[in-house]
């Protein structure tokens, strides 16, 4: 018997009663309007999420068209791996292969988009302050954390990326063959012109930060969790902060829509997708 | 079957077929044997997925292959692995230099975004992933990044990326030793809006040979 006083179900509930008001860093902020960190010219009122994720944690939400969803890289050393599928028909998800090949480029920054595989735009990407960002490495599995911590296990203190998206992932009735291509925010990779990776790991300055506007009704999952070619020996990660808060649709004269032709093409079957 | 025998297998035959223009093609490659694919007339584009025979949800991972090698280039000796780090097949001979592995399929969605709406009613390299998996129960959510054999796409110092003329020539092929059972996915490319087959899909050959003893 503990000495807690939960020998009885009455003792119990007193005794978890008494944990309420606790805080952690790593914990939502509910009801987001009670915002630790309200965005500039947003109204507390308009925020939807706010959640700091620890280093080896995930998140799942869905959003709709519009919002604005923020990372913030609290201590400079988180790296979050990104899943995006569209929340009224989630098998519509992020293609990587063609948010690269379509823009023309490898890299991810301020005004690129990320396009889903049915040539439509799930969210673009409004402000970064990071622009150290992969789009190639992928998650790390359970193996591979194996091989860098001696263990990668869901349970255990070193889980792996493709395993924290599959849960995220789960929560919404997705499964194993939902967990796509990712994205790796804050955490670098440069091609050399042999085609091999570099790694920018950081640790960086605190306070990167980048934000992303839905373009449909998305789901995001997101793990923070070492990247997969990060070589130091112990498993390295800091809390990133999540915020997401309402936001207007897309007009047409917006600066990102117009950028290019491709990216016009690309809001246009946006458009057409809601034209109900 | 109108082609002559290879002039050297890396085995015994076991298959051997043409795959035309624009077609899907899809076989079984036993751990042990060796995959051929020969480029029969030169820069033809030829999209590849595998999935594990005893479980598809184990599948081709491109992110999973570019981190264990630290290169986006396939060559001889790259290690194709799948989306839970487990070796799949092993490039053990490609008298292309390199081939790709980040530049993805061409779907008639991605190509209106590239070329234009007016190419949405183009046949598709997705179109024939889809119609060579539906026949086995998979289905969209088994649409991942694939490889592009002899198709080439460049990365440069400031992130521009595309795909450019082809580095492959008539009678060039890459050699894939299976380190599972797999399903092999073929979608011989059909693209006429960018240099991937030269603007004119042309047939290619599969060959799986069992192991030289």
């Amino acid at each position: 018997m503990s000495d807690l006083g939960t020998s009885a179900p009455k003792g119990a509930q007193a005794h978890a009663r008494a944990m309420a008001g606790t805080r952690v860093e790593a914990m939502p902020t509910v009801p987001a309007s009670a915002t630790l960190d309200l965005p500039h010219d947003v109204r507390a009122e308009a925020m939807l999420w706010e959640q700091t994720v620890p280093g080896g944690g995930y998140a799942a939400k869905e959003l709709h068209r519009g919002a604005r969803l923020r990372l913030i890289d609290l201590k400079g050393d988180a790296c979050v791996s990104m899943l995006v599928f569209n929340a009224e028909r989630p098998q519509e998800r992020l293609n990587v292969a063609d948010t690269i090949k379509v823009q023309w480029n490898a890299y991810l920054g301020a005004g690129r988009l990320l396009l889903s595989d049915m040539g439509r735009v799930l969210a673009s990407l409004l402000e970064d302050t990071a622009a150290t960002h992969d789009a190639f490495c992928g998650p790390s599995n359970e193996r591979s954390n194996a091989r860098s911590y001696g263990d990668g296990s869901n349970w255990g203190p070193c889980p792996n990326a493709r395993e924290r998206l599959l849960l995220g992932a789960a929560k919404f009735g997705l499964g194993l063959k939902d967990v796509h291509p990712c994205i790796n925010w804050f955490k670098g990779i440069r091609i050399a012109p042999d085609g091999s990776t570099q790694l920018e790991a950081g640790p960086f300055p605190p306070g990167r930060a980048l934000t992303l506007r839905a373009e449909m009704n998305i789901i995001v999952v997101l793990a923070n969790c070492p990247h997969v070619l990060d070589s130091r020996h112990s498993y390295s990660v800091t809390p990133v902060r999540v915020s997401a808060w309402r936001g207007p649709v897309t007009a047409s004269e917006d600066a990102i829509r117009n950028s290019t032709p491709e990216s016009v093409r690309a809001f246009l079957n946006v458009e057409e997708y809601f034209r109900r | 079957m109108n082609d002559p025998s290879p002039a050297d297998p890396p085995g015994r035959v076991v298959l051997d077929e043409r795959v035309a223009a624009r077609a899907a093609w899809d076989h079984v490659v036993r751990a042990g044997e060796i995959l051929r694919i020969i480029d029969l007339e030169g820069n033809q584009a030829v999209d590849f997925l595998m999935y594990a025979l005893h479980d598809d949800a184990e599948r081709y991972s491109a992110q999973d292959t570019i981190a264990a090698q630290r290169n986006i280039f396939l060559r001889t000796g790259s290690v194709l692995f799948s989306n839970l780090g487990n070796p799949m097949a092993r490039i053990t001979a490609t008298t292309v230099a390199y081939h790709d592995t980040v530049g993805g399929a061409c779907s008639c969605e991605s190509n209106t975004l590239r070329y234009g709406h007016h190419t949405q009613s183009q046949h598709a390299c997705v179109e024939n992933f889809l119609h060579a998996n539906a026949r086995h129960g998979r289905s969209k959510r088994d649409m991942v990044s694939n490889i592009n054999w002899f198709m080439n796409v460049p990365v440069e110092p400031d992130g521009t990326l595309g795909i450019v003329d082809g580095i492959s020539a008539a009678g060039l092929y890459v050699d894939l030793e299976a380190q599972m059972d797999f399903i092999a996915v073929i979608s011989n490319c059909p693209q006429i809006n960018n240099p991937c087959n030269g603007f004119n899909p042309t047939p290619v050959r599969v060959l799986i040979c069992s192991r030289k003893s």
